[in-house]
């Protein structure tokens, strides 16, 4: 049973022409598995190397590099929430937002709530200063984080 | 005559993303001049002329680095845009792709252009979501209009952008790191030479260039080099290694200020007017104590240095490391310094890539001891241990591959020359902070 879906491979072939190497593909390989299985299992490893003809290991070298990947044994929940503990967030209080979310949510940070919904990960300085303390919510940003700007988006994660 | 924003000018605009409202407000007007009536070698020696310097942090001419290309190159040349803004404190780019992408593309078409670039691949940090699809769907606009693909206005020219998106890595932030992310690799930068000009993605010549340097070469093209060097700052005649800092820049503002945001500016506004005028002064009532003027890398600036200005020849004169990305921190009088150099140190010893033992080591021990700093357990000889490490590692020295190692020593070393007081200060009363939050590992 291919754990690499039909669409994952469709969109991968489509990408080929864009780039002069099939090893160029690794990267958004990895993004697609992850989106849709939230880990990289090891034979999505196996089978993507199979498609950009690579070795496996070529394959793991560059996943285990990225932190961003999940092995099997530590999924993400549906929802990965960064909370951002860069400098310019942690003058505006992100060590406070820190404890706030790990106390409301009962995680440490890196693991998932019980119910599966959220994933709670401290970020490296995500980009959006202007707006701190502020958090990414999967791929998009929440700025000026107040304790019930959290309240509001954990019920919204969790709906 | 007041400051007219130029990079800044379509942002607040309904709409701004979209290529019609661009191209009502003259958008790709600037591509057409460099395609109808310019050849590539005079886009170049326009740029040259203009003096621009990169925006990524480094300050490297953008003319000069065009030409380092071969000469007659069989081809394919690419062209990589480094949107992995992952300087801590700066946000400049992610503004500029959000809010008007078709600017930051005409750039990347004309500085294809100019280059021969045939494929730009804009290497996007993965924390940018709404950046990467905004400009996706400004891309497919251009091939909807024919402004992408073969045989652009029938001119012969050719061109695609790809968007690609990196994994939260900062290391991709270097050019040759970014090189071998995009090859699908770990992004282990390279030993340099070979030059990315020379060979760089996929064995290729390659110019890497900020989202914000290409932006500007739009306005180049369309208002000429002699208008781009009407604003900012002349080279000091007392740095015969100073190229001038011209053109527009623009300055994030965060930390403690009542209102930080971005600013567009002429390169060499003071870091005090840049606080009082722009960020609001220091929030709460409080005094300044720090700044850091370029994102964390560069270093220290006291509040008694504030009236340097910050252009690509200023922070040095302070002893920081340089104007870096512009992204401007202030740090009030009631805040620890101690607290401050742990959370920089903690990132960088997060974002070493583990190539070069120095950094990777130097990091990590940085951090170590940064920490009994901050849990009151420091000793009077660490201050001078820090700066013993932060100084045997980086390019500078000469024992690592990349920056990273130099930007990891630089605040350190700039923090205890500029507060040792309060650094000894601290060691001597034993000062306990530390939360339980710090002693859970995160990774």
């Amino acid at each position: 049973m291919a754990v690499l879906s039909e669409t994952v491979r469709q969109k991968l072939t489509d990408l080929m022409p864009k780039y002069p190497t099939k090893q160029a593909l690794t990267l958004p390989a990895l993004h697609m598995v992850q989106d849709e299985l939230r880990c990289v299992p090891l034979e999505a490893i196996r089978e993507i190397a199979d498609l950009l003809d690579l070795s496996p290991a070529e394959v793991y070298d560059t996943m285990s590099f990225y932190q961003f990947f999940r092995d099997p044994q530590h999924p993400l929940g549906k929802h990965r929430l960064w909370i951002c503990r860069s400098l310019a967030c942690q003058l505006r209080g992100a060590d406070d937002l820190i404890e706030y979310f790990t106390t409301k949510l009962g995680v440490h940070v890196t693991e998932t709530t019980s119910d599966g919904k959220i994933t709670l990960e401290t970020a490296e300085c995500i980009g959006a200063c202007e707006g701190a303390p502020c958090v990414l919510v999967n791929d998009t940003h929440r700025l000026n984080v107040t304790p019930e700007v959290a309240d509001q988006l954990i019920e919204e994660l969790r709906g | 005559m007041p400051f007219e924003p130029v990079l800044t000018a379509r942002i607040h605009k309904p709409n701004s993303h979209l290529l019609s409202t661009y191209r009502a407000d003259g958008g790709y007007g600037a591509f057409a001049k460099a395609i109808y009536d310019m050849t590539p070698e005079q886009v170049v020696d326009l740029v040259k002329a203009s003096g621009l310097r990169g925006r990524g942090g480094a300050g490297f001419p953008t003319g000069l680095k065009w030409s380092f290309l071969p000469k007659n190159h069989p081809g394919p040349i690419y062209m990589c845009i480094n949107a992995d803004e992952s300087e801590p404190c700066t946000f400049n780019n992610r503004v500029l792709m959000e809010k008007d992408p078709h600017q930051v593309l005409e750039g990347i078409m004309i500085s294809c252009y100019a280059t021969r670039a045939r494929v730009a691949y804009v290497y996007i940090r993965y924390e940018y979501g709404d950046a990467y699809r905004i400009m996706q769907a400004a891309i497919d606009e251009l091939y909807n209009a024919k402004l992408l693909g073969q045989n652009i206005e029938g001119r012969g020219f050719d061109l695609d952008i790809v968007m690609h998106r990196g994994a939260a890595a900062y290391i991709c932030g270097e050019e040759t790191g970014l090189i071998e992310s995009l090859e699908g690799k770990r992004a282990w930068p390279r030993i340099k030479p070979p030059f990315p000009a020379v060979e760089g993605v996929f064995r290729k010549p390659t110019v890497v260039n900020n989202v914000e340097t290409v932006a500007c070469v739009t306005h180049i093209v369309k208002h000429g080099a002699e208008w781009f060097k009407s604003m900012g700052v002349p080279p000091d005649p007392n740095n015969p290694r100073d190229a001038g800092s011209y053109g527009p820049k623009l300055y994030c503002i965060s930390g403690h200020v009542n209102k930080p945001g971005l600013v567009e500016l002429p390169l060499g506004v003071t870091a005090r007017e840049l606080l009082e005028v722009h960020g609001g002064g220091i929030w709460k009532g409080r005094k300044a104590k720090a700044c850091i003027p370029g994102g964390i890398s560069m270093g220290f600036m006291s509040e008694s240095e504030f009236d340097t200005p910050l252009d690509f020849n200023g922070p040095g004169r302070v002893k920081c490391l340089g104007l870096g990305t512009a992204a401007v921190t202030y740090i009030d009088d009631e805040t620890s310094m101690v607290d401050v150099l742990y959370n920089i140190a903690r990132f960088f010893a997060h974002e070493s890539c583990g190539q070069c033992t120095p950094c990777r080591e130097g990091t990590g021990w940085m951090l170590k001891i940064c920490e009994r700093l901050q849990r009151g357990q420091g000793r009077q000889e660490d201050l001078d241990l820090l700066v013993d490490v932060a100084d045997r590692i980086g390019i500078i020295p000469g024992t690592t591959i990349c920056g990273l190692a130099d930007g990891a020593g630089w605040p350190i070393k700039t923090a205890i020359r500029k507060f040792r007081a309060e650094f000894e200060r601290a060691i001597q009363t034993g000062r306990r902070n530390i939360r339980p939050l710090q002693l859970v590992g995160a990774h």
